[in-house]
């Protein structure tokens, strides 16, 4: 368990942000309870990541917010890298695509993924940050294969939309083309 | 052959290996002529890297010495 209290911060910071800690405190107590539950020990990364999504989840409840449908065919249509290269915030540059992720360090990740809703945001954490696969992630949330495939898709477009808003709201590009 | 727009919306999948072989082929035949879909592709690449290199990282100290802490307890 302790080799995993890294990982399991930094997935749970992305999830609940300043709650983390208690998040994984929450999850260690839960996991000592049903330490007889886990049958087999190289499951024990997947096994802890479903106790502590379930904690996440009690402490993002009360925060929830779910977009609308105009915002779900808005995020469809939206493809970060054309609009990228429509706008063109690096007018000097080659590689505009690049010099835009360049822009933004770790927390700026964190904070895009988090203004995401709940349901999209916990499968792009465990596949795509902390590189679960996403039939390892259906047995982690308890939900079938397709569903995981479904939001992964279209957290994927939410995530584009929200860093392209994310950059523009906090200056990221102003401050790169100076 | 494909669309682009088919193209996009499905590059994150084959990328995943989450699609069947048909599917698959189809997006390589369509990235084999497409300049632009490649650059999608080598975008969407860089932006898994972004997110991958987003949760490795070192615990800040105090927030590992409480995490222990708690877990001794429990032990
Ligand atoms: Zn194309």
């Amino acid at each position: 368990m302790r080799e995993q209290l890294p990982r399991l911060y930094w997935t749970a910071r992305t999830l609940v942000g300043d709650d983390a800690e208690d998040a994984v405190q929450d999850c260690m107590v839960k996991a000592f309870e049903r330490f007889d539950q886990l049958n087999d020990l190289a499951a024990g990364a997947a096994w802890l990541r479903s106790i502590l999504v379930n904690c996440c989840r009690d402490r993002l409840r009360a925060k929830a917010r779910q977009p609308g449908e105009v915002e779900f065919e808005e995020a469809e249509r939206f493809s970060l890298y054309r609009k990228i290269a429509y706008e063109d915030p690096f007018p000097y540059s080659d590689s505009l695509h690049l010099d835009f992720l360049q822009e933004f360090g770790r927390e700026d990740v964190h904070a895009v993924l988090r203004r995401l809703p709940e349901l999209y945001r916990i499968p792009l954490v465990l596949v795509y940050m902390d590189g679960f696969l996403a039939k390892e992630t259906a047995a982690i949330l308890q939900v079938p294969l397709g569903t995981v495939l479904a939001r992964l898709h279209r957290g994927r477009k939410l995530f584009e939309k929200q860093m392209w808003d994310y950059a523009q709201e906090n200056g990221l590009l102003k401050e790169a083309s100076r | 052959m494909i669309t682009c727009s088919d193209a996009v919306k499905q590059l994150w999948e084959y990328l995943d290996a989450t699609v069947g072989q048909g599917e698959r082929e189809a997006m390589e035949e369509h990235l084999s002529l497409c300049r632009r879909c490649c650059g999608e592709l080598e975008f969407a690449v860089e932006l898994r890297r972004l997110l991958a290199a987003s949760g490795r990282s070192d615990i800040p100290d105090d927030v590992m010495r409480r995490l222990n802490q708690a877990l001794k307890e429990l032990d």
